[in-house]
């Protein structure tokens, strides 16, 4: 069954996965919490990757892979030829820093497809993640959504820039398709349409 | 008031439609319970002690006449017949049936109403002043800007599920009425050396179990930049905000830990990007929203009336009304109007759906067809014309409507606390109405004054225990409800946090404990001071001695 929706030129349809997530290993040592701490910028209290895990990573020999931003950052030597065919694409936790992808990748749209796994369908930082993406960085290719991906989330995630979505295999891709659209006319502007509704519909004075 | 196009009425009517879609697969056991909260919660629908609750959103606290026969008719036919006004100027009803909720929404959108993020972890219904385009000392009706900050805000894609609930308020007046030092943003709106209309902005404030006065992040924005600077702070609240403890998710926390430097200097980085982009709001559509809020044409009348003049002089309890209830309006010969929904010993804010006819039929005959409701929990008639006072007053009175108690100790700001609500640590409702059968006296309530005495169930402060002049909060003592007392909380420009004045008291010994506090500031007021200046004035040694001398004799 496909978990895949794909929009194209804003139609949304079930299309199969030729992308490979490539997940970092559990970690070994106990987790660092830095909540409490107050740290400028990050307060938000999660661990943060092990050069255990990202050594450990199991980078798949061939095909088109997705890879935690951490290992395509420390290990980009590797990766180069494949990132140049085109096979190569990163993936961020909700968490992570959007200004860690671009000090290192400066050109973003050389990568064909960036992915936010989103861990709990209620983190909505997904949601600016994706617009500063777009509107901020200028992304341009498919920009996709994993993890807790269900129904109710869909029309933000398009709102906000996102082109595909690997809905939660529990649930039905084919039903949920229906929620792209639970809104015709949105009131302010977003990624998909940047215009506000009193600047693209006339109201009357 | 704002009247809904097809726009408006279209984006309700698709909420209807999802609504009634998620509530089936939540039926069909399509979607877990931790799965639906967050829709149901966005859709104002709290599962609570006894039954659902839903709450439903007043715009800025404004209703028609329609709208409240409507409310009247839904309470009547899907709850117990009443409803009650929130502190947030919405109206929850505590009774309805689950499945019943899809079609209460489909009911409300015919009226251009709804429910839609009246709860839920994101951006809250947009409060202001009551007495917005009628107050002499309005310098600016804010209610267009709500009402574009509130179309702005519904389903914002990029902040729909935010850390934690966000509550934003604004206000035009010289004196603050809509407490915008307590949102998480407060915007003041202004006239700058220019005449041209600005905004100063606050961030951070919040009451519940860490009240913080808001900072100030800017003093001065044009009207033009409101969404894309609330953007920008919502943005950096969103990204950076903590998610892993519930109680550390307010912006307050983060702006806290950030310092307001930090946190400014973050946010208008960000806005340097946003600014000037689709979302700045244009002169046209400022226009076509404000002409919703244009003056009503008035008549023009003379400063005084002849007949309510006699009305006042002959009838005493017409003139203590007046003299609590009736507000001045900016227009001469004009009044606003506030319909007590404080009898002494029911529960505040309630009102029944015969009440809610009657009010709306007041509305309907007397001021223009609309009414506000307070964040003090009451119903305003704004546009009241003063030869028409005598007459709404006799109907008021007829239905339980026109306690003279406004700005009273009696007037009491209350949350649902324990009889409804499950967070409670205690009952608020019965220390409510236990006090103001203690003073049911009114001259005596008249002697003491301007006061307000606010209530809340538990630390999460629904009642805004923290900035009532004397502030009454449950808490739980090894399993059995117990109170604490704050004195010198206040609200308004100069809005400050109360203190605690010693150990907390069983539900029996508050009545004594507030006649306690008055008897010291009869005794200490000068005779211009309200209870707040005294107890700014005295600190509360004084209060603290009288108030447990007699428990120490007592035990
Ligand atoms: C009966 C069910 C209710 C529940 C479960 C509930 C829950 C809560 C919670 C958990 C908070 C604190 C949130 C926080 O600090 O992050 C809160 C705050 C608040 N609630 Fe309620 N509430 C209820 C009813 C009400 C009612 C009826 C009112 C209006 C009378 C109300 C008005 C408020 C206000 C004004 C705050 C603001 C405190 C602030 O600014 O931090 N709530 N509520
Ligand atoms: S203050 Fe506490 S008890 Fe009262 S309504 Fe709010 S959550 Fe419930």
């Amino acid at each position: 069954m496909n978990s895949l929706i794909q929009l194209k030129n804003g139609v949304a349809s079930l299309a199969s996965d030729d992308w490979t997530i490539v997940q970092l290993p559990a970690t070994q040592v106990e987790a660092r919490k830095q909540a409490g701490k107050v740290v400028l910028f990050k307060l938000t209290g999660e661990e943060s990757v092990t050069t255990e895990q990202i050594e450990n990573t199991i980078i798949p020999a061939t095909g088109k892979i997705i890879v935690p931003l951490s290992v395509f950052i420390a290990r980009h030597r590797e990766l180069a030829n494949r990132v140049a065919e085109n096979e190569v694409g990163v993936w961020l936790a909700t968490h992570e820093l959007l200004e860690h992808l671009i000090q290192h990748q400066t050109d973003i749209n050389e990568l064909p497809i960036i992915a936010i796994f989103v861990e709990r369908f209620a983190d909505g930082r997904i949601f600016s993640l994706g617009t500063l993406l777009r509107s901020r960085y200028g992304y341009k290719n498919d920009l996709r959504a994993f993890g807790d991906v269900l129904r109710d989330q869909l029309f933000f995630l398009k709102r906000g820039g996102f082109t595909s979505f690997v809905i939660r295999a529990d649930r039905s891709a084919a039903d949920a398709i229906a929620s792209l659209n639970d809104f015709s006319q949105p009131y302010q502007g977003a990624v998909d349409e940047p215009r506000p509704v009193f600047q693209r519909y006339n109201r009357g004075t | 008031m704002y009247k809904y196009d097809e726009i408006d009425q279209q984006i309700v009517d698709e909420r209807v439609a999802q609504y009634r879609d998620q509530m089936r697969r939540f039926l069909a056991g399509e979607l877990t319970d931790d799965e639906f909260r967050p829709l149901r919660l966005q859709n104002g629908l709290y599962i609570q002690r006894h039954a659902p609750m839903l709450r439903i959103a007043v715009p800025y606290g404004m209703l028609s006449a329609k709208q409240l026969h409507k409310l009247a008719d839904i309470a009547t036919q899907y709850d117990k017949g009443y409803g009650h006004f929130s502190t947030r100027q919405n109206l929850q009803l505590n009774w309805p049936k689950l499945e019943d909720t899809p079609d209460i929404l489909a009911e409300l959108a015919t009226v251009e109403m709804h429910a839609i993020q009246t709860s839920g972890n994101c951006i809250r219904n947009i409060t202001t002043d009551q007495f917005a385009g009628v107050a002499p000392d309005e310098v600016i009706d804010p209610r267009a800007m709500a009402e574009i900050m509130r179309q702005w805000s519904t389903f914002h894609p990029e902040f729909a599920l935010l850390p934690r609930k966000f509550k934003i308020a604004v206000s035009g007046t010289l004196q603050d009425r809509a407490v915008v030092q307590v949102h998480d943003i407060g915007m003041e709106f202004y006239r700058d050396a220019n005449h041209k209309i600005a905004i100063k902005v606050w961030v951070g404030g919040g009451l519940g179990r860490t009240p913080i006065l808001g900072a100030v992040i800017r003093e001065h924005l044009e009207w033009q930049h409101a969404l894309t600077y609330c953007e920008a702070i919502v943005r950096v609240y969103n990204l950076h905000g903590r998610r892993d403890n519930m109680y550390k998710a307010r912006i307050k926390i983060l702006v806290k830990a950030l310092g307001i430097d930090e946190f400014r200097k973050q946010v208008e980085a960000e806005w340097l990007h946003l600014k000037d982009s689709p979302n700045t709001i244009t002169e046209a559509e400022l226009a076509r929203v404000a002409q919703h809020f244009a003056d009503f044409d008035y008549e023009s009348l003379p400063a005084q009336d002849a007949s309510f003049d006699t009305a006042v002089a002959s009838s005493p309890a017409f003139a203590a009304w007046v003299k609590r209830c009736v507000h001045p309006h900016k227009t001469s010969g004009y009044r606003a109007v506030t319909l007590s929904l404080k009898p002494h010993g029911k529960p505040p804010g309630d009102a029944s759906s015969e009440q809610m006819h009657v009010v709306a039929d007041l509305a309907a005959q007397y001021s223009f067809g609309e009414l506000r409701v307070s964040h003090e929990q009451n119903l305003i008639l704004a546009d009241v014309k003063l030869s028409d006072l005598f007459a709404v007053w006799e109907k008021a009175r007829a239905h339980g409507l026109a306690t003279p108690n406004i700005g009273l100790l009696t007037d009491i700001i209350c949350c649902p606390g324990g009889d409804f609500c499950s967070l409670a640590n205690a009952k608020s409702i019965p220390i409510a109405e236990a006090i103001q059968m203690q003073f049911d006296n009114l001259d005596y309530l008249h002697d003491i004054g301007d006061i307000e005495l606010n209530i809340s169930g538990c630390m999460n402060a629904c009642g805004h225990h923290h900035v009532g002049h004397i502030g009454i909060l449950g808490v739980d003592k090894d399993g059995s409800e117990w109170y604490q007392v704050t004195i010198g909380g206040k609200q308004g420009n100069d809005a400050s946090i109360g203190s605690v004045i010693g150990p907390s008291f069983s539900a029996e010994e508050m009545p004594g404990v507030v006649q306690k506090l008055i008897e010291v500031y009869i005794k200490e007021r000068t005779p211009e001071e309200r209870f707040i200046d005294t107890a700014r004035r005295l600190g509360i040694a004084p209060f603290k001695a009288h108030v447990y001398a007699k428990n120490e004799v007592t035990a």
